[in-house]
């Protein structure tokens, strides 16, 4: 049984179709990338998953329950979390309150979950009194994945991981998404650069204005010689 | 420059090690106050909270005068209205511009309730609670359609509430449901409901026009619910308020009910209001729907309390409307405001103006070209000077020997008000000598405003001036005394 499913997923910001029969699977712990470029329909196609936009047609499979026409919150309490485009840390709040904001629904979040938090960040136990918002952008970017982490999630969502990083801080930030990934999370990563995605993912899928033009396991993706042209440049 | 290699807290290339440990880094003042801050610093805030309470329950034991206490019963309820908004737009971040409605409507309820007005007489146990229940019911029913709006478009719908609020109750009291069941008197209309019972509980009243027993009940309740509020602060509800006025849909991922969140905001807001409505009710013994209403003024003094002292800081709500209270006040009289006035600008500009010889001149110009023009005018035309300063004593005297005051002063002091604004633009514009010898001219063309037309009516002038204050401070610290972070408007 898959852990997320999208059937034939059409979504609407009122008249303009976005997404145009979406279909896409993701099996439990497994790390799948959506790579496409601008306006592509990445970022909807997450919307649609935490159920921030509801599709029009088609269904949202998650966890063998169809949650289509449930709430955000309903999603995250089942295992759903997300790192959020840029990070969207709560930039005046300590490190500690933005981690338990992340256990919301769990009620500020067990000794447990901070434990599990700390030992992949160990840094963010260091930090844990300091404002977030004076952190560095790489710092930042653990911040905003222990967050993600704080709900235990089965699924986590990562729109665009590399934005606004120094060039040595993605390719550690991708290190840490493969770390946390090997601790048996199932992983949606959304991307612009398809090269550090393609190297961690096992199945990527590729979107253009709004639908899906290719899927396979990350390995052929990288050989495709469309993809080569439109993504890596050579 | 060359770092020593070897030297473990040298800067390294590619280790940022230096933004963990701002902490560390933060200056602190050198000496004596570097110490006392270091030591206010470590003491727990309820530690002030607690010492605030003490401090304001012997005022009413050290003085007999009314006027004081009077006055400290106003700035009580004006705290705990601010207490309240702290929750909405200090908290939540929602620009509630209908937040004096609830006030009036809680206080109407305890009018209606506990007056001959409909013969009712309850007592206070039973009322306090029903009117502040009905109030954040009301919270409710408006926050429920504006929910869904952020930033200008709920305060423009909020304020659209008030001002319904307003003209309903100033026009209630022909009272009928679309055409039927006759005309009633509800709301007294523009007379409002006078003779309003005392607190009264199990037949034990307050006397009337005890301002001391209500400054009382006032200071509990807003001991008990700022100590309430502390709790609240730190509780999982709090931070997720706080962390949805920093980014809501940051909050909405995190799989918070924003929804209910804003709405638990609105109508505990409210209902703060409302308590102090029922107090306000109470203790003047009569309410009128025009002293809730936008010309009241009262929504922006709460306002310029919460912004002065820091939205979202329970110390900012005690030290805003004490501030704001207090200035309002001893603004209130012309010979206070004078001074207050004048000292001000001369503070002003011993702080700001550097160097020394420029800050001399223009104090030392400013009089001179006063007792020039003054010498000038009094020769060419002697119904110029003949006005009276509006303030007796040395300062009067004084004063009337340089600022010209002419015998009818109405028209040219309003002239000279649209000036003077343009005056203080035009500086402003300047740079080097030519700003500072334009504040001489400047600085007098002030003075003169203020003896001829500010000073004869202070009911006005306090509130400029308290709004010249709050521009000042909010321009040095955007974030007010003690908060951390802004009201944004968009």
């Amino acid at each position: 049984m898959s852990l997320l499913e999208l059937q034939a997923v059409d979504t609407y910001y009122g008249p303009i179709h976005i997404l145009q029969g979406l279909t896409l699977t993701i099996e439990p712990g497994e790390l799948v990338c959506l790579l496409g470029g601008n306006a592509s329909g990445k970022s909807t196609t997450l919307k649609t998953v935490l159920g921030i936009v509801s599709p029009r047609n088609g269904t949202v499979t998650f966890d063998g329950e169809d949650v289509t026409r449930r709430p955000t919150s309903y999603r995250i309490r089942k295992g759903l979390a997300i790192v959020p485009e840029n990070r969207r840390l709560f930039a005046p709040m300590t490190v500690l309150e933005n981690l338990q904001m992340g256990a919301y629904l769990h009620g500020g979040g067990s000794q447990e979950d901070f434990d599990r938090v700390y030992e992949l960040f160990p840094l963010l136990h260091e930090r844990r009194s300091q404002l977030a918002g004076t952190l560095s952008g790489g710092e930042q970017q653990m911040v905003a994945m222990g967050r993600a982490l704080m709900s235990k999630p089965k699924l986590l969502l990562m729109d665009e991981p590399s934005m606004g990083l120094a060039p040595i801080l993605v390719e550690r930030s991708f290190e840490i998404i493969q770390q946390v990934h090997e601790s048996g999370v199932a992983m949606l990563v959304v991307e612009q650069n398809a090269n550090v995605s393609l190297s961690i993912a096992d199945r990527g899928y590729v979107l253009s204005t709004g639908r899906l033009v290719l899927e396979g396991r990350a390995d052929d993706l990288r050989e495709n010689e469309d993809l080569r042209k439109a993504y890596l440049g050579r | 420059m060359s770092t020593d290699p070897t030297d473990p807290s040298a800067p390294r290339v590619g280790v940022d090690e230096w933004v963990a440990s701002h902490e560390q880094r933060r200056a602190y003042r050198a000496g004596v106050a570097g110490m006392v801050e270091r030591r206010l610093e470590r003491v727990p805030s309820p530690a002030f909270y607690l010492a605030f309470g003490i401090a304001a329950a012997v005022v009413p034991a050290l003085t007999s005068n009314g006027y004081v206490i009077d006055v400290g019963l106003n700035t009580l309820l004006y705290m705990l209205l601010a207490l309240g908004l702290n929750i909405t737009v200090g908290y939540a971040g929602l620009l509630d511009l209908g937040y004096v409605a609830f006030y009036g409507f809680a206080a109407y309820g305890y009018a209606m309730l506990a007056s001959p007005k409909f013969g009712l007489h309850w007592d206070t146990l039973a009322v306090i609670p029903l009117a502040v229940l009905a109030t954040v019911i009301l919270g409710f029913l408006v926050a429920l359609p504006s929910r869904r709006l952020v930033g200008d478009y709920l305060a423009i719908v909020t304020l659209f509430f008030g001002e319904l609020f307003a003209t309903v109750y100033q026009n209630g009291e022909h009272m009928s449901f679309f055409g039927h069941f006759g005309a009633h008197d509800v709301t007294g209309g523009p007379n409002g409901i006078p003779n309003i019972d005392q607190f009264n509980v199990f037949g034990a009243r307050i006397g009337a026009l005890n301002y001391t027993a209500y400054y009382y009940v006032a200071l509990i309740f807003f001991m008990v619910l700022l100590f309430a509020m502390y709790l609240v602060d730190r509780s999982r509800t709090g931070r997720a308020w706080k962390s949805l006025r920093e980014d809501p849909l940051a909050a909405e991922l995190m799989g918070m009910p924003v929804n209910r969140l804003k709405l638990i905001a609105f109508a505990s807001g409210a209902g703060i209001a409302g308590l102090a409505g029922t107090i306000f009710a109470a203790a003047n013994t009569a309410v009128f729907a025009s002293e809730f209403d936008f010309t009241s003024g009262l929504l922006i003094i709460v306002y310029a309390m919460l912004i002065l002292g820091g939205a979202g800081s329970l110390g900012g709500v005690i030290l805003g409307a004490l501030v704001v209270n207090v200035s309002l006040e001893v603004l209130r009289t012309p010979g206070h405001a004078t001074w207050i006035f004048y000292v001000l600008i001369a503070a002003t500009l011993v702080a700001k103006l550097r160097p020394w010889h420029a800050l001399a001149i223009v104090l030392a110009g400013t009089a001179a070209f006063g007792f020039i023009v003054h010498a000038i005018v009094s020769s060419a035309w002697p119904r110029g000077v003949h006005g009276q300063a509006p303030v007796g004593g040395i300062l009067g005297s004084g004063l009337s020997h340089w600022v010209i005051l002419p015998s009818s002063p109405m028209t040219i002091g309003n002239v000279a008000f649209i000036f003077l604004v343009l005056a203080v633009l035009a500086l402003t514009l300047l740079k080097g000598w030519w700003q500072k010898l334009a504040m001489i001219p400047t600085l007098y063309l002030a003075a003169f405003v203020w003896e001829n037309r500010l000073a004869v009516e202070p009911s006005i002038t306090r509130l400029i001036l308290v709004g010249v204050i709050l521009i000042v401070l909010m321009n040095a610290r955007p974030q007010g005394l003690l908060g951390t972070s802004r009201v944004e408007i968009v």
